[in-house]
């Protein structure tokens, strides 16, 4: 199965034999495997595991959609591979998202919340500590 | 008549012009292929994306409840333009162009009796529109601190553009660009960015149908479509820097080339005068001894 990971300024990834994919969908977590019914999902802030011929990546994403076809298309706005996610980059992540829930219109707060939520949970996930976690 | 020493002067300034004409294209051309290569690398994701919008559009778009930044706000009346220029000059018709083509826009729809509200991207357009235009600037967006364009400029503008729209401060937005096709050719170009369109999903795409939306096509429109402002001002910004640098190169080129041509006549003219002045001198000498 093909994995294809693309942010708005490059391809991160490209693999032509990918066994699964992991994706952090908005409405929950989801595996695609070969043969996965064609399904369009937007992405929620969390982390994006590859199991390829060579193991596992897995990446960091946020925003965005994934396309399960033929193969597997995720159009992330930001992608990191987790480990050139440095606690600089997630601090202004994370105090971006803050700023969107600060801002965000009445009816936007729930989903503001979700997303600063979502944010700090990914960096849980690999061992990045948020300071304004206390929301 | 100049003198000699005129002239001598004159060589050398032009010659120090070529010089820096000759430099600036250089330069141009490096970036120019920097420029050409962050298009290309965005290319993927603008197509898929556009591409998948335009799937759901088709599907989601027509129903009563679809986002209004789909189906527009159902009025014509008050315009956005945002114009996007360079923030330096010296790149032949490039900021001029753009300028002109928002400038007729623009005429046309106050003269349609419409509202019209611009915002700037690039310090070059926004000087050339101020004289007549300057009661319309809404806003404006300095670039000048930005070596390399990245999706967070363009998500800024976008984020912006829909604040204002979700505050109905205007029914549709066009962005004003410069489509990069070869060195020697830019197309200004408009683009409606406000409502979104997209190109119609091709035929025999009809498979489209078969996909599984999560959320539900409208909440996975809502979400996507903000997205799709800032994905589509991105692709501008990207093909106006790599034809803000193709349109430098020949104009530099083209600068250099002329600053040859007129070395060369200079040189002509330094020849001329330095023999008449040999001439001169013979003719007085010669006409001494005869008098003798």
């Amino acid at each position: 199965m093909r994995f294809e990971l693309v942010s708005p300024e490059r391809r991160l990834a490209s693999v032509d034999d990918a066994r699964a994919v992991r994706i952090p969908g908005a409405d929950g977590d989801l595996t695609a495997m070969a043969d996965h019914a064609p399904t369009i999902t937007s992405l929620r802030p969390g982390i994006l595991t590859v199991e390829g011929p060579n193991g596992e990546e897995s990446y960091a994403v946020t925003g965005g959609f994934a396309e399960i076809g033929a193969g597997v298309i995720v159009l992330a706005e930001r992608a990191r591979h987790v480990d050139d996610v440095t606690q600089e980059l997630f601090d202004d992540w994370v105090a971006e998202a803050h700023r969107a829930h600060s801002e965000a219109p009445e009816d936007g707060v729930d989903s503001a919340a979700k997303l600063l939520a979502d944010m700090v949970a990914m960096g849980g996930h690999i061992g990045l500590n948020s300071n304004q976690a206390n929301l | 008549m100049p003198s000699l020493k005129d002239l001598k002067n004159r060589i050398a300034s032009v010659k120090s012009t070529r010089k820096i004409t000759k430099a600036m294209q250089m330069v141009a051309a490096a970036k120019l292929r920097r420029a050409q290569d962050a298009a290309e690398a965005a290319r993927p994701y603008t197509e898929r994306f556009n591409a998948v919008m335009g799937q759901l559009a088709a599907s989601a778009g027509g129903s009563d409840t679809a986002p209004r930044l789909l189906t527009g706000t159902g009025a014509d009346q008050t315009h956005l333009l945002v114009v996007m220029t360079a923030e330096r000059g010296l790149c032949g018709g490039f900021n001029a162009n753009i300028a002109k083509l928002a400038k007729q826009r623009a005429d046309k729809l106050v003269a349609e009796g419409k509202t019209v509200k611009i915002i700037t991207v690039g310090k070059k357009g926004r000087e050339s529109m101020r004289r007549n235009y300057g009661q319309y600037f809404v806003d404006h967006v300095d670039l000048t601190e930005v070596k390399r364009i990245g999706y967070g400029d363009a998500s800024a503008i976008a984020a912006d553009v829909l604040k204002r729209f979700e505050a109905g401060e205007f029914d549709v937005a066009t962005i004003f660009f410069s489509k990069f096709n070869t060195v020697i050719s830019q197309d200004p170009t408009a683009q409606q960015i406000v409502p979104v369109k997209f190109d119609a999903p091709e035929e025999g795409a009809g498979a489209s149908n078969l996909y599984d939306y999560e959320p539900g096509e409208e909440a996975l429109l809502a979400d996507l479509l903000p997205r799709a402002v800032a994905t589509q001002i991105f692709a501008a910004l990207l093909e106006n820097g790599a034809s803000e640098q193709g349109a430098r190169m020949s104009a530099m080129d083209s600068a250099t080339r002329n600053a040859g041509e007129m070395i060369d006549k200079l040189t002509i003219e330094f020849n001329r005068s330095r023999q008449a002045v040999i001439t001169n001198e013979l003719i007085e000498i010669i006409s001494g001894a005869e008098a003798l």
